[in-house]
């Protein structure tokens, strides 16, 4: 299996780069609005900062009718169930200080614009800091309970919760200032070819979005969806578990889920997406 | 998603390194069986049945599918490419007036999926659907 | 009661008498397919919900037997007439034995 399963990977990477011009398919025209209400933006001018990409798209654009459909009606988008769920520890006390998270933020709508705007830096710590870091330094901090594993189902159940009160709001991630040499390390990340396949971020998803990789039809690799429930592995998934997979697939070392290097990458990743509406949680293949 | 040709020769050799030798294991016959079970050996024919499912499927482990079976007290699905090709069985109550139904499936290669309905008289109808089932990219 | 197990129902607040409404089900549930095994190589058990019904003020509207090829969280989506005001009831029935039920009320005019 694992022999099979490397020949495979091996094919796919080496498809998508030899063929990938013949089967140029694009993102389609297709628009979002979610419960016939949240109007999503899908395509914008990229950023002033990208040098290689006129305009980006999210990678709801680049799947199937049947997939897009699943994200348009939160009743049929699976991930409301895992969002229920984290409603119900919003408001469950926990902790040596006996708060839950409502007893600072009262309802989670009072959070609305803070996905936009992650990851962030953070004056006090001296660091930029993913939703996830700020949601643990709060368990521990305002708390006193113990931290969610980085990628688990808690903290992505959390995230996605966080990220649903924001949807049809413009990614805005501030890049410059304080933040800027932590982007600049993820502009770095994002341009360096990793593992034996050597493959760069920007191989696939800068170079190649829209054409195939083996049968999967390549985004841009915008974060703008997640947490997004894949229908692949039919739960919650993080950035950092995203990337992870990603790295993993070119045959390198991956870096740790919340670690410096992939909060850099994160940090940089949205803010190729600065313009598209914040989508989370949203459904992908 | 457009599949072209040289796409197409990509994606069986792709196929094949995945399943090691390229066999084809036989297991429409499986579900032929079970179809031939339910019907006592009748003749099937067509008629409003539908079956409603995408050509090609992004993920094999969510597959969207809707039944429309006017008429029908009952449709047995099968899926005649998996390991056990039953589906689900959806019998209609009196306070159903559309006789549709849709929900989600796993297919664990390309293959057919097939609706068998017993309709009010006893008689029974058919109707089929080929999905292809890809392999995803890199996937992570 | 297997771990995490969660329904969702939609149904419409009111209806006419007579109307045919659309009804959608989701339950979040691994379906365990049986077909899958363990980092060890032993066989993972099957465990799966086997039978979802919806019935209205005791009359039936859909009875699914459901087998390990329905996908994880398992959805269905049917329609109903509503002859008058009344609960709908939805009920799943887990492999270990487990029922899960959930009622919706519909205010028909």
């Amino acid at each position: 299996m694992s022999y099979n399963k490397k020949l495979t990977i091996g094919l796919a990477c080496a498809s998508a780069l030899g063929f990938g011009v013949a089967a140029w398919a694009g993102p389609d025209e297709d628009n979002l609005v979610i419960n016939g209400e949240i109007e999503i933006v899908t395509e914008a001018a990229a950023p002033e900062h990208m040098e290689y990409v006129d305009t980006i798209y999210s990678g709801w654009r680049f799947r199937s009718d049947e997939t897009q459909a699943v994200q348009a009606d939160d009743f049929d988008n699976p991930s409301m169930i895992f969002v229920e769920t984290a409603m119900e520890v919003w408001d469950t006390v926990e902790g040596t200080e006996g708060k839950s998270c409502s007893s600072c933020h009262n309802d989670v709508e009072s959070l609305r614009g803070v996905r936009a705007v992650y990851p962030k830096w953070n004056e006090k710590a001296g660091e930029v800091r993913t939703l996830e870091h700020q949601i643990n330094d709060c368990r521990e901090n305002q708390m006193g309970a113990e931290k969610w594993k980085y990628t688990g189902g808690d903290m992505v159940n959390m995230v996605s919760l966080i990220s649903m009160v924001s949807r049809g709001m413009p990614m805005n991630v501030a890049i410059d200032g304080p933040a800027q040499s932590t982007w600049e390390q993820g502009k770095e990340l994002y341009y360096t070819r990793f593992g034996q396949l050597e493959l760069s971020c920007a191989n696939c998803h800068e170079d190649n979005y829209g054409n195939m990789i083996r049968a999967d039809h390549l985004s841009q690799g915008q974060i703008n969806g997640f947490p997004t429930y894949r229908l692949k592995n039919t739960k919650l998934n993080s950035v950092h578990a995203r990337f992870k997979g990603c790295v993993r697939d070119t045959r390198a070392h991956t870096f740790k889920p919340g670690g410096p290097e992939f909060t850099a990458l994160e940090l940089y990743v949205a803010s190729r997406g600065n313009g598209l509406s914040v989508e989370g949680p949203s459904v992908r293949n | 998603m457009a599949l072209t040709r040289r796409n197409m020769i990509v994606l069986s050799s792709a196929a094949l390194a995945a399943t090691g030798l390229g066999a084809m294991p036989a297991f429409a016959s499986l579900a032929e069986d079970e179809i031939a079970k339910l019907t006592g050996g009748a003749d099937v024919g067509s008629g409003e049945l539908s079956l409603t499912a995408p050509e090609i499927a992004e993920n094999g482990n969510t597959v969207p599918i809707e039944v429309s079976a006017p008429g029908a007290v009952m449709v047995a699905l099968f899926a005649d490419g998996n390991p056990t090709p039953a589906v689900a069985t959806i019998k209609f109550g009196k306070l159903n007036p559309t006789h549709v139904a849709s929900t989600r499936i796993r297919l664990a290669k390309t293959q057919n999926v097939i609706a068998v309905a017993q309709m009010e008289d006893g008689s029974f109808q058919r109707a089929q659907a080929e999905v292809k089932v890809t392999i995803g990219g890199c996937g992570g | 009661m297997a771990s995490g197990v969660k329904p969702r129902v939609k149904v419409p607040k009111s209806a006419a008498a007579g109307e045919t409404i659309t009804i959608k089900t989701l339950i979040s549930h691994k379906m365990e397919s049986g077909q899958r095994k363990d980092d060890d190589g032993n066989p993972i058990p099957r465990s799966i919900i086997n039978r979802f019904t919806c019935d209205f003020n005791g009359e039936n509207v859909i009875d699914i037997t459901l087998e390990p090829a329905i996908s994880t969280n398992p959805y269905f989506q049917f329609d109903s007439v509503v002859p008058e005001s009344g609960e709908f009831t939805f009920t799943w029935y887990d492999d270990d034995g487990s029922v899960y039920e959930e009622k919706k009320a519909i205010e028909v005019s």
